[in-house]
Order: C-alpha cells, then sequence, then structure tokens
C-alpha cells in the first residue's frame, strides 16, 4: 500500500519537476513545481518525517514559490514564449555536476541491492530531532544562520535607497 | 495497523459529521453578519426568507448555482476555474487538526473528537495557510484583468507579511505547551488558558489572522472603493461562491485556532466541551464582524508597516521574554 503510493507521488514529483523545466509559462512553470514539491512533501510525511514534510511546504511551497509567483506578477512577462534557449557553455556545468550526483547516487543504491532492506523508517520525537540539531551540530546551525544574516544585509544594502532630497 | 469496521464507520461519521458542520456555519456567518452589519449600521438586513431571513443562505445558494458561469475571454481557462478550490480547500483541511472536544467513548471505542491528531499539527495548519496563498494570487492572476491582477498582486505580499507574524507570535504557545501537537496544548491549558501567560501574543495572532483571512481593516485584496472587487472581480456563479464560502470557512477555522492556542480550546466548567469550543469560535467569528463594522480601511503601506516594523519586532521580542522567563522559573 505505501510502496504504491510512494510510486505514485515520486512519479508526480518527476513529471511535475519535467514539466516545470519545459513548460514555457513562467507562472505555470511554478505551479508545476510546486505541485512536485508538494509530492516530495508528502514522501517525506511517509517516510515517518513529518517534519521534514512541513518545513518542505511551508518553507519550498509556502514561502519561495510564493515569492517567485510575486515576481513574475509584477515583471508581467508579455511574451514569455519568446525565452532565449541557454547556450551550451551556460547548461552544460550543470549537466555535468548533476550527472555526477545522479550517478554517485545510482552507484550507492546498487552497491546497497544485494544487502538486507533499510531498517524500517522510525517516527523520532521532534525533542530527539531538535537535541539532535542544537546540541550536536550547534556550530553547522549557528554558521547556516549567519550565512543567512550575511544574505538578509546584502538585500538591504541593495534595497536601500538614496537619501531623500538628492532625487527629488 | 488493524482498523475494525466500527472504528471506520466512526471515523467516517466522524468526517461527514465536521463536513456538514463546517460547511452550514460558513452559511450561516454570512447571513449573521449581514445582519449584525445591518444592527450596527441601524437598518434591518435580510429577514424575508423563512422566519427571521433564517433561509436567505438557501436562497443564496440557489441564485449562485443558477447563474451564468462567466469566464472571461483572454482569462486563462484552466487555472481561472481551479483558483477557487486552492483557496477554499486549504482552509478546510486545517480544520482536521483543531481538537474540537474530549475524547469520546462509544461502545467501547475511543474516539478523539478531531480528524487527525498529528505530532506537528501547528506546523500543519502553517504549511496549508501559506498554500492558501496561491488561490487568490492565481485567481487574481489568471483573470486577466487589471483589478484582479492588483487584487492577487496585493494579497501576495499582505498574506507572506503576516504568515510570519502569525508564525512567531504561535512560538511562545509551543515553548510553554512543549509540543507543536494541538492536542497537547490543549492539555497544557487545562488549568490556566495561554492568553493570561501570553496577551502580547495573543494580539499579535489577533491581528495576524485578520489579515490572514482578508477581513477589515485588512482587505485590501478586494478593497472596493479601488479594486472593484479585487481578485474574485471577474468571478461569478459558484466560483465566486467558492471564494466568498473559503473565506468564512477561514474566519471559522482560524477562530478554532486562535481557541485552541490560546483560550484553552474546549476546555471549560458545566457545559459540554464541544459546546464551550462552539462558543468561543463564534466569539471570534462575532468579533471580525463588530470589526468590519467599526474599523476603516488601513492603506496599503500602513499595512505592510504595521506587519514587518511592528508585530514582528514585538514577536520575536516576545519569544526572548518567554525564554527568559522559562528559563527564570525552572
Amino acid at each position: 500500500m505505501e510502496q504504491t503510493i510512494f510510486y505514485i507521488l515520486a512519479s508526480v514529483a518527476v513529471i511535475g519537476a519535467i514539466l516545470a523545466i519545459t513548460e514555457k509559462h513562467p507562472v505555470h512553470a511554478i505551479l508545476y513545481l510546486v505541485t512536485s514539491l508538494f509530492s516530495v512533501a508528502v514522501i517525506f510525511y511517509l517516510l515517518m518525517a513529518p517534519l521534514a514534510a512541513a518545513f518542505e511546504v511551508i518553507l519550498y511551497a509556502g514561502a519561495i514559490m510564493v515569492l517567485f509567483l510575486f515576481v513574475i506578477m509584477m515583471l508581467d512577462l508579455v511574451h514569455p514564449e519568446k525565452g532565449l534557449s541557454p547556450h551550451w557553455r551556460e547548461w552544460l556545468p550543470a549537466l555535468l555536476l548533476s550527472g555526477i550526483s545522479i550517478a554517485s547516487l545510482a552507484a550507492v543504491v546498487l552497491a546497497r541491492h544485494g544487502e538486507d532492506a533499510a531498517a524500517a523508517p522510525q517516527a523520532l520525537p521532534i525533542r530527539e530531532v531538535a537535541v539532535c540539531l542544537f546540541r550536536e551540530h550547534g556550530l553547522a546551525v549557528e554558521l547556516v544562520s549567519l550565512q543567512l544574516l550575511f544574505a538578509l544585509v546584502g538585500a538591504l544594502y541593495l534595497g536601500k535607497q538614496p537619501k531623500r532630497g538628492d532625487t527629488e | 495497523m488493524t482498523a475494525s469496521t466500527v472504528d471506520i464507520a466512526l471515523f467516517a461519521a466522524k468526517l461527514g459529521m465536521v463536513f456538514l458542520a463546517i460547511l452550514t456555519l460558513a452559511a450561516y456567518l454570512v447571513f449573521a453578519e449581514r445582519r449584525v452589519l445591518a444592527w450596527i449600521q441601524d437598518r434591518k438586513g435580510p429577514n424575508r426568507v423563512g422566519p427571521l431571513g433564517l433561509l436567505q443562505p438557501l436562497a443564496d445558494l440557489v441564485k449562485l448555482l443558477t447563474k451564468e458561469d462567466f469566464i472571461p475571454a483572454a482569462a486563462d481557462k484552466w487555472l481561472f476555474c481551479l483558483a477557487p478550490a486552492m483557496a477554499a480547500i486549504p482552509a478546510i483541511l486545517i480544520f482536521s487538526v483543531i481538537p474540537f472536544g474530549k475524547p469520546l467513548t462509544i461502545a467501547g471505542h475511543q474516539v478523539p473528537l478531531l480528524i487527525a491528531d498529528l505530532n506537528v499539527g501547528l506546523l500543519f495548519f502553517l504549511a496549508l495557510s501559506s498554500i492558501a496563498v496561491y488561490g487568490v494570487a492565481i485567481g487574481g492572476w489568471a483573470s486577466n484583468s487589471k483589478y484582479s491582477l492588483l487584487g492577487g498582486i496585493r494579497g501576495l505580499a499582505q498574506l507572506i507579511s503576516y504568515e510570519l507574524s502569525m508564525g512567531l507570535s504561535l512560538v511562545p504557545v509551543v515553548m510553554l505547551a512543549r509540543s507543536f501537537s494541538l492536542t497537547a496544548i490543549v492539555d497544557a491549558q487545562a488549568r490556566i488558558p495561554f492568553i493570561l501567560y501570553q496577551p502580547l501574543a495573543f494580539i499579535i495572532f489577533l491581528i495576524s489572522i485578520t489579515a490572514e483571512c482578508k477581513r477589515i481593516p485588512f482587505d485590501i485584496p478586494e478593497a472596493e472603493g479601488e479594486l472593484v472587487a479585487g481578485f474574485h472581480t471577474e468571478y461569478s456563479g459558484m466560483r465566486f461562491g467558492l471564494f466568498f464560502v473559503g473565506e468564512y470557512i477561514n474566519i471559522i477555522v482560524l477562530g478554532g485556532l486562535a481557541t485552541t492556542f490560546f483560550l484553552g480550546g474546549w476546555h471549560g466548567p458545566v457545559l459540554a466541551p464541544v459546546i464551550w469550543f462552539g462558543i468561543k469560535t463564534l466569539v471570534f467569528a462575532f468579533f471580525f464582524i463588530w470589526m468590519r463594522g467599526t474599523l476603516p480601511r488601513l492603506r496599503y503601506d500602513q499595512l505592510m508597516h504595521l506587519g514587518w516594523k511592528l508585530l514582528t519586532p514585538l514577536a520575536l521580542l516576545n519569544i526572548l521574554a518567554t525564554g527568559w522567563w522559562l528559563v527564570a522559573a525552572s
């Protein structure tokens, strides 16, 4: 039962992702990507990781994609069909890097194929996730939050308006 | 996991009852709003259909169903049709994590009075409320009308801004209850509701949910004085009805959540738990209507300033203060 649901969701995620990059219209592309992210979130839930599922929806589907949509609606692109296709020098490195990661994933899966199936996932109380995150990986969490702070300060600097009176 | 037939039947019955109750309540909330607003403005309101006008929602339903379902010529047809559902479905789904009564025992079967007791219930609510933005944005965009587009963009900006302060105002609740589960949050308030510990968080949450359900004084996405009807300008018939009912479902659900987070949920003396939950939720609904009859609309920049420069920093300070207090108390 769960396996069937997993395969359905996984195919929805992959098809959604493919449609998101082939669709010429940006708003449609965003909706396909949201669908894809949503099914990934449900897969997380199936894997007994409700916290990851909730954050996937809150952050990716609910915040980042909404901001994308906001920008696209503000720009109001008139002829989305005329988008230029990127030069091979631009997509080749991306293809190479993603090829490496897919190949390593395939290698890991094939290497573990003979062994016993991975232990059934167990639901972890949120408290334990928090303890693990802030006690064992505290430094990493702080570094990531610093990085976010840099981005915030950078955005503030870029968005800062010249002082009034200079132009008006 | 094996579930007996009785369990499945009980669950189905619960699901059906909740669904029916929410939709009926939403329909009657529209009626109540019209009557209460009329009362505030010293006029009568709809009172012709049935005794005291009580059959008015039915008449409205017939009217909406028989109206022409009009789709503007240059609209994005699929998205135009889907958008009302995208707005209403998350609102109904959020109710599935709200405990609305004490667990019952029927014929030896324990029946918890909520649909799904998720251990991340609070995050589930935040996730769905962030998804609900799409209905407004896509509806406004797909109509291919300037008014609708402006309404949609305003809706997007408003909902993103107030989601932040709403989420942050709930952090102290989680800190006090030490759980994301709504059942645990209600249990933690068995003696003292959190509103007494966290009046500031309650006020921030109340303002944020008013903005989340786009009610006056935050109804900028549909400001009729400037944008005709905002994101649903081009909608007619039952599609408009779905947007409209979705808004009232949202009021009920957000009222229920405010009850759960701050007013002790279904806890209360003498009366049955379900009745207490209903009373508290309807008090919030009345409060929303009352505000609509009282307050003027904020300007767009005032709304943004209030959200980002006042509510969000206050919510952050409140989290800090709660942390200190918890450490000092332990």
